[in-house]
């Protein structure tokens, strides 16, 4: 492994047992933090300084994909130049409004306003379609004893969910939808939350005694 | 990837200083070993994601395998940041998996309701979709909308399935004890609690 390599791992390593032991022993006999609870403090606040950077350098990297599909003359490039006139309009308004514009302000409110919140509500308007398709076409592609009990419980929880024209709310079935998402959903939900946390630990582990190195370098 | 097609492989947008950094790591790791397996193809593989943390790191993971592999073919906009909102995100994987030449998608991490959607193109492109997520809402769309849903913890066990290491398989043994374990505790507390609502202890 080249010292590149190898450095990064120790460095990795090295502060990711700092923050664990700051969860473990931050807090001194006084009651107040330690300095391995201040330590973590710090490491954490670093972090939150480089993803805000990321977030600068992520906008970059859309930029140059969508240059280079409209470059390219690749398909849906109108798309591509939609998209970059709206980021720089948007980031200079947001940049504008900063410094308290009020004209700047106003209109960094209603892009988001009048033109992201309908969009991603119609997106999620769309998803009932999607869905309501893709439950068709599951008994199609996956018929099993799962998918049937899946489907009729989507069913029943909707029945039980919405008010039905002119009976109103319909007793039973908002009992059975309690039931069905107080015991049966519920202990399934709390079976696959154990499991993701069983994983989240181990994954954890691999990450911090560097088996996995999403950081570059090669894995163990 | 023989037939000229790529491989698309989502990570989601699981932060990496937020509890779903896990999702996102497990994530890495297998765009790791299948970038490593399809670099060889004419077509290097993509990765998405909804977090700029995240698409620096994958950018850094094609790099890291496309130096491993003998061809060394890099290109820097195969890791890409699509949107920073749940729908802004699905919004920009949508034409990466429609116009892209895609053959199958890996949906591996956080991700939401806006899942339903991705599935949703990629089985419009007859694309093979292997799909999981540590978020509840989304592993049951993904099961109703993807080809091939892993629920729960599989997520984290796909390093495994693809053999990335000796590690993966070890930790996935633990997490076997683990649950046990946990069975076994639950059931002894609900003892406690029936013997001591009867009068017993």
């Amino acid at each position: 492994m080249k010292f590149k390599g190898v450095f990064s791992v120790v460095v990795a390593i090295a502060f990711g047992f700092l923050v664990l032991a700051g969860y473990l022993f931050g807090i001194s006999g006084g009651g107040g933090p330690s300095i391995l609870g201040q330590i973590q403090v710090f490491i954490l606040n670093v972090a939150v300084i480089l993803a805000g950077f990321a977030i600068l350098v992520g906008i970059f990297n859309l930029l140059i994909v969508h240059i280079g599909k409209i470059r390219q003359k690749q398909k849906g490039g109108i798309y591509s130049v939609v998209l970059i006139i709206a980021l720089v309009v948007t980031f200079v308004l947001g940049f504008l409004a900063h410094f308290n514009f009020p004209v700047a302000k106003s209109l960094f409110n209603d892009a988001f306003l009048t033109i992201q919140l309908p969009i991603e509500t119609s997106l999620m308007a769309l998803l009932v379609v999607s869905l309501t398709y893709a439950s068709i076409r599951l008994l199609r592609r996956r018929l099993n004893l799962l998918s049937i009990i899946f489907l009729i419980t989507a069913f029943l929880i909707l029945v039980g969910t919405a008010p039905w024209p002119f009976l109103g709310d319909v007793p039973i079935l908002s009992t059975l939808r309690a039931w069905i998402a107080q015991f049966p959903a519920g202990a399934g939900a709390r079976g696959i939350l154990l499991g993701v946390g069983l994983g989240t630990l181990t994954t954890g582990l691999r990450v911090l005694f560097g088996s996995d190195r999403p950081y570059g370098g090669k894995n163990g | 990837m023989e037939d000229g097609t790529r491989l698309h492989v989502s990570l989601g947008r699981g932060g990496l200083v937020t509890p779903q950094s896990a999702s996102a790591m497990a994530g890495l790791t297998l765009l790791r070993r299948l970038a490593e397996l399809t670099l060889a193809g004419d077509q290097p593989p993509i990765a998405t994601s909804g977090d700029a943390a995240l698409a620096i790191l994958s950018q850094d993971t094609l790099k890291t395998a496309s130096q491993a592999s003998a061809q060394g073919v890099y290109d820097p906009t195969a890791g890409r940041l699509t949107g920073l909102t749940p729908f802004s995100y699905a919004a920009g994987v949508i034409p990466a998996i429609r116009d892209e030449n895609i053959s199958a998608n890996v949906l591996m991490g956080n991700f939401g309701v806006e899942a339903a959607l991705l599935a949703e193109a990629s089985e419009r492109k007859n694309a093979f979709t292997l799909a999981a997520s540590d978020n509840l809402a989304g592993q049951a769309v993904l099961y109703a909308t993807a080809e091939e849903p892993l629920i729960g913890e599989e997520l984290y066990a796909a390093g495994a399935y693809m053999d990335a290491g000796p590690l993966h398989t070890a930790s996935l043994k633990v997490q076997d004890i683990l649950r046990w374990l946990i069975i076994v505790v639950i059931l002894l507390g609900a003892l406690v609690q029936l013997l001591r609502a009867v009068g017993i202890l």
